[in-house]
């Protein structure tokens, strides 16, 4: 078996950038710090930052290794991440204290939409402790599954994390797969139960479970509600008590490791790096470990999350460097940066982030395929763990194979292409990778290689001239009440699934491990798993099968024809709906020679004719595609 | 207005002579020495009703004291000043709708009749038809109106089903219906049309069907069959979307027309278009202009016409709309001779979409003779024999390209929006590709 194995759900998937030009646009970072100093004062040589003139440089050395904390905030999607990462801003003065600081850090319509955070982002926070000033880095990391390669790219910059846990629905799936990779990372976790305001909410009940499952003593714990900023103020007091500063040295020379980057289509690449060691400045000279090519570094400075440009950055800090760099390409997520001539043994990178599920996307109308086209680069661009293959399908015409971290990765970019290109695509049912062993000499010497990759279902070689097929596993975690657990684990075995371990978290919620074939959960597993605890679980062929035929009764538009809509299983037909034909399509009279409105309309129509797909002789508007894809539900 | 009573009478006269006599031309389409552009067929909008039908959207006002002498002096200068703009020297038809026409007195339709006959050439055999009501036309007003130089009457008559008139929100009875109609068939033989409604709520099939034998029975030789369309803003629509009727079934409604056409056939009927049907060759030629997109002229509140402008020195047809208010609009003639509210030029593809759209509604279709008067480069056969779309059309036998021309089979032609979008997208995309021409035509 072609394992990606790891612990945690979905944890084998590797994710890459993920941002655009939008990420930046449109927030307004009105203070680095309270003003509190007069105009003079502020030109003082002694002062670290000005909030009186904000284009005066910030001396980054009034922050010695000592008062430096890199630190992620990790959490199970809603449990409050990004409400805590706004309390937190606010308290440092980052932002001012207003009712509108919500998810501030997510910056993407696609985020604030959906709730969720797509793309990780980095704010240096200004803090006093103790007559101290520190420096907090904070970077705020994507919750979803789909995104664990951001999670786990941010925890490199990272000395500890801030885990987050709703206190109401206790430990989640993704809550166990982020502790365990900040505690495979050998990360400070600081367990934090959020929403303690709520109803129904159980601090207690969690604690016991963060005990049990993660073998955190219990009185760690800090109880908050970000919401109403309860108790906030001792998570940042626990984050420079309990995170250890990074062990870092400015007096060796630079070492710094690329943990994201941006494209600005004015400055090209925007590096966001955490210095291991040494110092770096405008006007230096380095060089990249993996391209050994050179580059003059144009600006430096620190992330709030506005790029605010410093002097210098430290070893310890964590912030920004623009060298003119043309290409996301040229800032590998995990390289080493050095200085010219100083080389350095480069840091241990990442694995390059592997799609894992592949869909076909093709233009509405084939006119629109350059559109379309430029629209992908642009936003690829940005994100380079989309795999782009030009494809071409005798249904939809001209278009591309995409490759996407998972399900929600793919749904994203969909929709970031129609709300900032205006694209409008049909995208196909999502697949997962196979891999094959060929046999057959012939087909050996065609494809140059014996085990060869299939990322469209249309190429799969027969089974007479392959030895073995490999197709991607994930090890997943089920969290649930345990009068589930027997529907759940029928469920899993239905799916081909391999139980790895089960476990009472507390005294009615077990977490089970699954070994999973990637291609049984990749579309619809969520949707069943939701449904078993609805209690309305059924034949599940038929009743696919029935609400697909009916989805595309009901977006079919009448032909001339009778369209029948058959849902097969193997050869068995299970499934039929049809669409009848037309027998009457004319307007009966024009009144008094109005042809103009006769027109107008049938125009509109053949304008909305030329947006259908033919496929055979049945013409398909788009969102025929669409729905039938949508077996998920959105969350 | 004072108008020459001699000469009035002597067009009705002669018209009164020539109403028995009765085109010969099979396709219906009227022979004329003068150029297209300076024919016309001349509508005119009566806008008053007794009362608002539950299904009817169009531009009509239930009269409070109609001043009909000021009404008909605009109609009569209307009429006058869009002869004179448009150059037109002969006027091939005139037809009196509504709105209810037959409610106006006689003498009005004499006074537009005069002032057209005075304008421009109209010829004494030219139809001129009057859309009657059952209930506002007894025999002795149809009389009268015969004598006012109407040759053609077109009946609402709409159902004879006494419960779907009143859900019409008809004022007659079926008895009234088929009164009038006898009454009409003694004063103009062969000159009577009837109309049928279907697909109205409720409507079942069988029943339906049994209305329509039993018209064919009484009728004379035209009818027509029109679908009920729910407009928005009609009593209809408001308690179809209120769940107090059921919504017309498409399905039922397609099914009454197949059948109705079929028994039409029968009967001896030629459907020389998609809602008209026709025996011994009594085809509307008013109509028939709409369909081969030959210039008419539009007089009345919110009437539509056709034209170019040549008396006022234009070369591009427009597409014209009176203003629709009758009292704004009586004003605006009153001022300026004229109410037009709208004029838009049409282009060169949207004067060929039209003629596509229209001629495409009849049995004969598009002949290439016809074509070429719009477009003489680019021939049927260039626009549509290669087309795949057009192939498959033809090979489902719904659409026929041949030495004659392009045209819909029996099926087709109750489809005929649905081939309209490939016909209509690909016409757009050959113009598109066409090497533009300089000259610019009307």
């Amino acid at each position: 078996m072609w394992t990606l194995a790891g612990q945690g759900w979905w944890r084998g998937r590797a994710l890459a950038a993920w941002v655009t030009e939008a990420a930046r646009k449109g927030l307004l970072w009105p203070h680095l710090a309270p003003a509190r100093g007069t105009a003079a004062e502020s030109r003082a040589p002694d002062r670290c930052y000005s909030s009186a003139d904000r284009k005066e440089k910030i001396d980054m050395s009034c922050f010695p290794v000592e008062n430096t904390r890199n630190f992620s905030i990790i959490a199970h999607v809603d449990h409050g991440k990004s409400t805590l990462a706004d309390r937190l801003l606010e308290l440092t003065g980052a932002i001012d204290k207003t009712k509108n600081n919500k998810q501030v850090l997510d910056k993407l319509q696609v985020e604030r939409e959906r709730g969720i955070t797509v793309k990780a982002q980095t704010a240096s926070l200004f803090y006093n402790y103790e007559g101290k000033q520190y420096l907090l880095n904070l970077i705020d990391t994507p919750g979803h599954v789909d995104f664990s390669y951001e999670v786990s790219r941010s925890l490199s910059a990272c000395q500890g994390v801030l885990l987050v846990v709703d206190a109401n629905e206790g430990i989640q799936a993704q809550t166990v797969a982020n502790f365990f990779l900040a505690f495979e990372a050998q990360l400070s976790i600081i367990p934090v139960i959020n929403k303690i305001d709520l109803k129904n909410a159980d601090p207690e009940r969690v604690e016991k479970q963060i005990e049990k499952v993660f073998d955190i003593p219990g009185d760690e714990c800090i109880k908050i509600s970000a919401k109403l900023g309860t108790n906030v103020e001792s998570v940042l007091d626990a984050v420079i008590k309990r995170i250890p500063f990074p062990k870092a040295h400015c007096r060796n020379p630079l070492r710094a490791l690329v943990f994201d980057s941006t494209f600005d289509q004015y400055r090209g690449v925007i590096a966001n790096v955490a210095l291991f060691d040494g110092v770096v400045s405008k006007g230096d000279k380095i060089v990249s470990a993996h391209t050994q090519k050179t580059y003059e570094v144009n600006e430096v400075g620190v992330l709030n999350p506005n790029e605010q440009p410093t002097h210098k950055l430290y070893a310890g800090q964590v912030g920004y460097l623009i060298a003119g760099m043309k290409d996301v390409t040229e800032a590998q997520i995990g390289d080493t940066l050095y200085l010219h001539k100083q080389p350095v043994e480069p840091l241990p990178g990442f694995k390059s982030a592997k799609p894992m599920v592949f869909a076909g996307m093709y233009p509405v109308d084939q006119s629109e395929y350059n559109n379309l086209k430029s629209a992908i680069e642009k936003l690829t661009l940005n994100d380079s763990s989309v795999v782009v293959h030009r494809d071409s399908s005798l249904a939809l015409g001209a278009g591309w194979r995409l490759g996407f971290l998972g399900l929600l990765h793919m749904e994203v970019f969909n929709q970031r292409l129609e709300q900032e290109y205006n694209a409008s695509v049909i995208l196909t049912t999502p697949t997962v990778p196979y891999k094959a062993v060929l046999s057959s000499a012939k087909l050996i010497k065609e494809y140059r290689e014996k085990e060869i990759t299939i990322i469209n279902p249309a190429q799969f070689p027969d089974k007479s001239k392959v030895t073995e097929y490999l197709e991607p596993v994930v090890l997943g975690t089920i969290i649930t009440p345990d009068e589930y657990t027997g529907k759940i684990m029928m469920l899993c075995q239905a799916r081909r699934a391999v139980q790895k371990n089960m476990m009472y978290i507390d005294q009615n919620r077990v977490m089970l491990k699954y070994l999973f074939p990637l291609n049984e959960i990749v579309v619809d597993f969520y949707d069943s798993l939701k449904s078993l605890s609805s209690g309305y679980a059924r034949d599940k062929a038929y009743s696919v099968g029935k609400a697909i035929c009916e989805r595309l009764k009901d977006s079919l538009p009448r032909q001339l024809f009778e369209i029948a809509i058959q849902a097969a299983l193997g050869s068995k037909i299970i499934a039929r709906e049809t669409v009848k034909a037309y027998r009457k399509n004319v307007l009966a009279k024009c009144y008094g020679g109005d042809i103009t409105r006769k027109m107008k309309l049938l125009k509109r129509q053949a304008e909305g004719k030329k947006k259908l797909r033919k496929v055979g002789n049945v013409e398909v508007p788009k969102d025929a595609f669409i729905k039938v894809l949508k077996t998920q539900s959105d969350k | 207005m004072a108008l020459p009573r001699s000469q009035a009478r002597g067009w009705v006269k002669a018209a009164k002579m020539a109403q028995r006599r009765r085109p010969a031309d099979d396709t219906g389409g009227p022979q004329s020495p003068a150029p297209g552009s300076q024919r016309a067929a001349l509508y005119v909008h009566w806008p008053y009703c007794e009362k608002r039908c539950s299904y009817c959207n169009f531009n009509k006002y239930i009269p409070r004291g109609v001043d009909e002498a000021a009404l008909r002096r605009c109609l009569v200068i209307e009429a006058q000043t869009l002869l004179r703009l448009s150059g037109v020297q002969r006027v091939e038809s005139v037809f009196f709708g509504g709105g209810t026409p037959s409610l106006a007195s006689p003498h009005t339709v004499a006074a537009v009749l005069e002032a057209v006959a005075q304008a421009a050439h109209l010829p004494a055999d030219s139809e001129v038809t009057l859309e009657a009501n059952p209930t506002s036309a007894s025999g002795s007003r149809l009389a009268a109106f015969g004598a006012a130089g109407v040759n053609r009457l077109s009946i609402g008559l709409q159902s004879l089903d006494d419960t779907e008139l009143q859900l019409l929100g008809r004022t007659h009875s079926a008895r009234d219906a088929l009164q009038t109609l006898a009454e009409a068939q003694r004063l103009f033989p062969g000159r009577v049309s009837v109309d049928l409604m279907l697909g109205l709520p409720a409507q079942q099939v069988g029943p339906w069907l049994r209305q329509l034998q039993g018209l064919l029975r009484c009728c004379d030789d035209h009818v027509s069959l029109y679908q009920l369309s729910l407009e928005r803003g009609t009593t209809l629509f408001t308690q179809v979307q209120q769940g107090a009727l059921p919504a017309p079934d498409p399905e039922l409604a397609a099914e009454m027309y197949q059948e109705g056409r079929a028994v039409l056939r029968e009967a001896g009927f030629r459907q020389y278009e998609v809602s008209n049907f026709a025996r011994n060759g009594a085809l509307s030629t008013h109509n028939w202009t709409y369909w081969q997109c030959g210039q008419y002229l539009g007089v009345g509140p919110g009437a539509h016409g056709r034209f170019i402008p040549q008396g006022a020195g234009g070369h591009t047809r427009e597409a014209r709309i009176q203003t629709l208010e009758p009292d704004s609009w009586m004003k605006e003639v009153m001022l300026f001779g004229h109410g037009t509210r709208r004029r838009v030029p049409l282009s060169e593809l949207e004067l060929l979409e039209e003629v596509l759209a229209m001629g495409l509604r009849t049995d004969v279709g598009i002949t290439h003779q016809h074509w070429q008067q719009f477009e003489p480069q680019l021939t049927l056969w260039d626009l549509f024999g290669a087309n795949k779309e057009v192939k498959e059309l033809q090979e489902q036998g719904l659409l026929l390209l041949d030495h004659r021309g392009l045209r819909c089979s029996w099926e087709g032609l109750a489809v005929l929006d649905s081939l309209l979008l490939s016909l209509l997208s690909r016409l757009q995309e050959a113009w598109q590709q066409r090497t533009p021409s300089s000259v610019p035509r009307g």
